[in-house]
């Protein structure tokens, strides 16, 4: 991390990489400039995704350094951080990975019913609700002091950063993000949902934000600090967007020869899974290849061989049953401690009201005793009752890692599932060069022996060789996507081992440093009872 | 095992015999509950081993067999030839029939027959009744010969069937006379006790189920955290080294505590549950007591008014020198010595009541501030364990505690 600040401040011409980095952002006066055909409208398209992951990561000061004007001042956006009610979230660092990350505080607020700019048929859904996002980062030694940036969003924005981010960093274990809603028109403005909506949008940013990789991505620094519109298109599959899926296929109709052999998947393409998408023969090509992998023939060049990764996956499978499993039972425990709180507390009521009872309507001695009686038992019931409660809203505190590690293994099985279909893509290109060798050799084996339509022939011999080659490119860029995938999940294994060892020792000793602590205080309350009471035992004690 | 804890007054059930001279002292136990029979007709038997050193009873030990259904042919006696004193409740008939035979229902019941008989042998008039003495002393064919003979309603003695009609009859006339409103007593303080004793049953009634849903949750709390501790085992096996470890103890520990929950919740449901119940019964008993205090009044009551104009009647007869005048005399002496006894028998459950009355005061408090102890100490102990528990751990995942 370290040599990658030096080099910037080396004060070298910036690599093309770096400029594109450096590029300003869409809007306002920071207007898009797209470099190459490819780039289109998104700015933050370059080759980042060829390296390895943890290359391209650039600290903010470079960064605010190239920009116009510092995303702080741009127009209309408030600097004022309303402060949410729960409070923000720190990034104070629970571990050592969240001491490197860029962000002190992000904070989720005020949220605000807005129109839409376009009309819609549908009635009632003309309207969204906008957050305001603001962020401290942390401070550098080049500007000197943390900078803050206000922002609104709304959450389709924040679903654009969950889908960019997939896409830029496969093979990643990328915090979930908060659900969309079912319902949406109607569950939208209840004040009920807009908080816990707020709140879920408060952890996610906070835990993108927590990880060493992805907190230092562009699309979080874009979505935090770009004032304005959220600039991020949805996705960087160029070719879906400028053509439909639907509009390529006539092209491969026009093309000589067998079906499909003039189409050639464009290098760059190959970054992405077919499957998702428009690129509708791609996907047919893959599809075709899995079902080979699956159902037997000739085996493909290049298998997942990798003993440890399988192995790591059955353990990774074997511990999402069992964290399922203890979370539910977590779940059943705070209920069931809930509900002794609860009896508790009822009980002790039950008991005031037959002291006040008693007390009022006395005729004789005993009946005053045993009010005081009655009163000492429901005052420390009451006291218990309120112990169990703190003690349970705690634990639940804690146990609350089971239930999140057990929502990652979802974001595990994606980043596996990143691996797979990076395999397919290698695998599918593999077979296509195969076979378009196979038809060289005997487009060549041809020539020399039939005479007549040799300009036909060499013609198409000369599309072949382009092909094969274009084709050359991107297998290589497949293969290279897939070692970087497979670096990334194990890197991301490694991480998400050594922090859920961490977080779940923490657990551990969180819950019961509280459990024991509670029930000191509880036996503490019942013991001076049991003193109290002590003239009516029969000397059996 | 917790043996009946309960202060009574009167003597404790483990002296000794004294000798003769000494005060009447009997001492009374129910134990070892068998099944019996077969099927639907299958019951529970106790054994109901008695001392005593009072002259009425044959010899000073014995060993009787003894079923539910005696104890209740008992508590039915006694409240038959005792009015005016608090007859001690019995546990009340299961109304499920698949807890009838419950380790735990046997074992409630069998603790409240014992805290039953024993009341009852230390209270110093009922410890006199021919009807205890057959109850612990008759053989088992005796016993059920007794019991199926007195529970026909053609067996009752001819008086009391008299009586039954009498008390018909003069209900019957007040709703012809109009007097749709029974006859009461309305003193004051009287009043004021029949108000404090039925509002005593609801406070009470409501203490009593908050104290069982106590027991429930405690099994529940158990059960819940047995299931986690062995989730959290299972999680544990397949991490590795320092905390696979630490699962698997938060595991075991989990689940150790766990049936320390358990052995509490039994604890609390014979030792805090059930005299909170006792005592709820007891209430109901003294308005039964209540009952048969305003039937006393009223016939004592009616029959005044009756010779009242009985003796109105007569006078004028006397005077009139009727023939019907010596027969009316009869009539009138004979209803003088009724109404007499009827008043009698009034005052007596009078006074019988109030002493019940400050000695039942006396003795629940002794009894609640009792469960209360145990209450306390028996919570004390569990979280206190609870948190030794826990601490025992804290070396182990290097915490200093």
């Amino acid at each position: 991390m370290m040599d990658h600040e030096e080099s910037r401040y080396n004060f070298e011409p910036p690599s093309p990489r770096e400029e594109m980095e450096t590029l300003p952002l869409a809007d306002g006066p920071l207007a898009a400039v797209p470099v190459d055909g490819s780039g289109g409208g998104d700015p933050l398209l370059h080759p980042l995704q060829f390296d390895s992951p943890f290359s391209f990561s650039s600290s903010s000061p470079t960064r605010t350094s190239s920009f116009a004007e510092p995303p702080s001042n741009a127009k209309g956006v408030s600097l004022q951080a309303t402060e949410s009610p729960k409070g923000s979230i720190h990034l104070s660092p629970r571990r050592k990975s969240g001491e490197d990350s860029d962000y002190l505080k992000i904070t989720v607020s005020d949220p605000q019913k807005e129109l839409e700019s376009t009309v819609s048929l549908v009635p009632g859904a003309g309207t969204f609700v906008s957050y305001l996002i603001t962020t401290r980062t942390r401070a550098s030694d080049l500007s000197g002091s943390p900078q803050e940036f206000s922002v609104r969003r709304r959450f389709r924005d924040v679903v654009t950063l969950a889908d960019r981010i997939a896409e830029s960093y496969r093979g990643f274990v990328i915090p979930p993000r908060p659900d969309k809603s079912v319902v949406e028109s109607q569950v939208m403005h209840k004040q009920e949902f807009v908080e816990q909506r707020r709140s879920a949008l408060e952890k996610y940013l906070y835990k993108l934000a927590e990880h060493p990789v992805i907190g230092k991505s562009d699309e979080l620094r874009v979505f935090l600090q770009a004032a304005g519109k959220f600039p991020l298109p949805a996705t960087t599959d160029m070719a879906s967007r400028v053509l439909d899926g639907a509009v390529r296929l006539p092209k491969q109709f026009f093309s000589s020869g067998e079906a499909g052999s003039g189409y050639v998947a464009a290098p760059q393409d190959v970054v992405q899974p077919a499957k998702g998408g428009r690129d509708l023969l791609r996907m047919f090509k893959e599809l075709k290849q899995s079902v080979a992998n699956d159902w037997g023939g000739a085996k493909p060049s290049v298998v997942e061989e990798d003993k440890t990764y399988l192995e790591r996956k059955e353990r990774v499978l074997e511990l999402e049953q069992h964290l399922s499993t203890a979370s539910q039972q977590a779940e059943a425990l705070v209920k069931a401690q809930q509900d002794m709180s609860e009896t508790m507390g009822e009980l002790g009521l039950a008991f005031l009201k037959l002291g006040k009872f008693e007390s009022e309507e006395f005729v004789c001695d005993s009946q005053r005793i045993r009010a005081a009686d009655y009163k000492h038992l429901a005052t420390a019931a009451v006291r218990a009752s309120r112990a169990y409660r703190e003690s349970n809203s705690l634990a639940m505190k804690h146990l609350d890692k089971l239930h999140e590690y057990y929502g990652l293994m979802l974001a595990v099985h994606h980043a596996f599932s990143d691996r797979a279909s990076a395999l397919v893509t290698l695998q599918t290109l593999l077979s296509d060069l195969s076979s378009l060798r196979l038809r060289e050799e005997k487009l060549e084996a041809a020539s020399s022996k039939i005479f007549g339509s040799e300009r036909t022939r060499s013609r198409k011999l000369e599309e072949l060789k382009e092909t094969i080659i274009v084709t050359e490119d991107a297998k290589s860029i497949a293969f290279k996507e897939y070692e970087r995938i497979k670096e990334n999940n194990k890197s991301e294994l490694d991480r998400l081992d050594k922090e859920r060892h961490e977080d779940f020792l923490a657990m551990i000793k969180g819950y019961i440093v509280n459990q024991a602590g509670y029930a000191e205080k509880i036996a503490g309350v019942w013991t001076q009872v049991a003193g109290e009471t002590n003239r009516y035992a029969n000397g059996t004690d | 095992m917790i043996s009946t804890q309960r202060t009574f007054s009167g003597s404790s059930p483990s002296q000794s015999p004294r000798s003769p001279s000494g005060q009447p002292f009997l001492s009374v136990s129910v134990t070892d509950p068998v099944k019996l029979g077969n099927g639907v007709q299958a019951y529970i038997s106790y054994r109901v081993m008695s001392k005593t050193n009072m002259p009425e009873y044959q010899g000073q030990e014995k060993i009787v067999i003894r079923r539910y259904s005696d104890f209740v042919w008992l508590r039915d006696r006694l409240a038959d030839k005792f009015k005016g004193i608090f007859i001690p409740p019995l546990p009340e008939k299961s109304a499920v029939e698949k807890f009838r035979f419950s380790a735990e229902f046997i074992e409630m019941r069998r603790q409240a027959l014992d805290v039953f008989i024993n009341r009852v042998a230390s209270h110093t008039e009922l410890k006199q009744s021919e009807d205890l003495r057959i109850f612990l002393q008759e053989d088992e064919e005796t016993m059920e010969r007794t019991r199926s003979q007195e529970t026909g309603i053609f067996k009752k003695k001819p008086s009391e069937f008299m009586q039954i009609f009498k008390e018909v009859q003069s209900k019957v006339s007040d709703v012809v006379l109009g007097k749709e409103k029974p006859v009461e007593e309305s003193s004051p303080e009287y009043e004021k006790l029949k108000h404090y004793i039925f509002e005593l049953e609801d406070h009470l009634a409501e203490a009593q189920k908050q104290a069982f849903r106590l027991v429930k949750r405690h099994r529940e709390l158990g059960q819940s955290l047995s299931d986690f501790g062995k989730a959290i085992k299972l999680l544990g096996a397949c991490e590795g080294e320092s905390l696979g470890k630490a699962f698997s103890e938060l595991g075991s520990k989990s689940e150790m505590i766990s049936m320390k929950l358990q052995k509490e919740a039994h604890n609390l449901l014979m030792n805090f549950e059930e005299p909170l119940k006792d005592y709820v019964r007891a209430v109901q008993s003294i308005k039964v007591t209540m009952t048969d205090r305003a039937n006393a009044f009223r016939q004592h009551y009616e029959l005044a008014e009756t010779i009242r104009l009985k003796e109105i009647n007569l006078d004028k007869l006397t005077l009139m020198r009727s023939d019907r005048a010596g027969e009316a005399e009869i009539e009138f002496r004979e209803l003088k010595t009724e109404s007499e006894e009827a008043t009698r028998r009034y005052e007596t459950i009078v006074k019988l009541m109030n002493e019940e009355l400050a000695r039942f005061q006396e003795q629940k408090t002794a009894e609640l501030g009792l469960a209360f102890h145990e209450f306390a100490k028996g919570q004390a102990k569990l979280s206190h364990d609870i948190a030794d528990a826990w601490r025992s751990l804290l070396p182990k995942l290097g915490v200093s505690s």
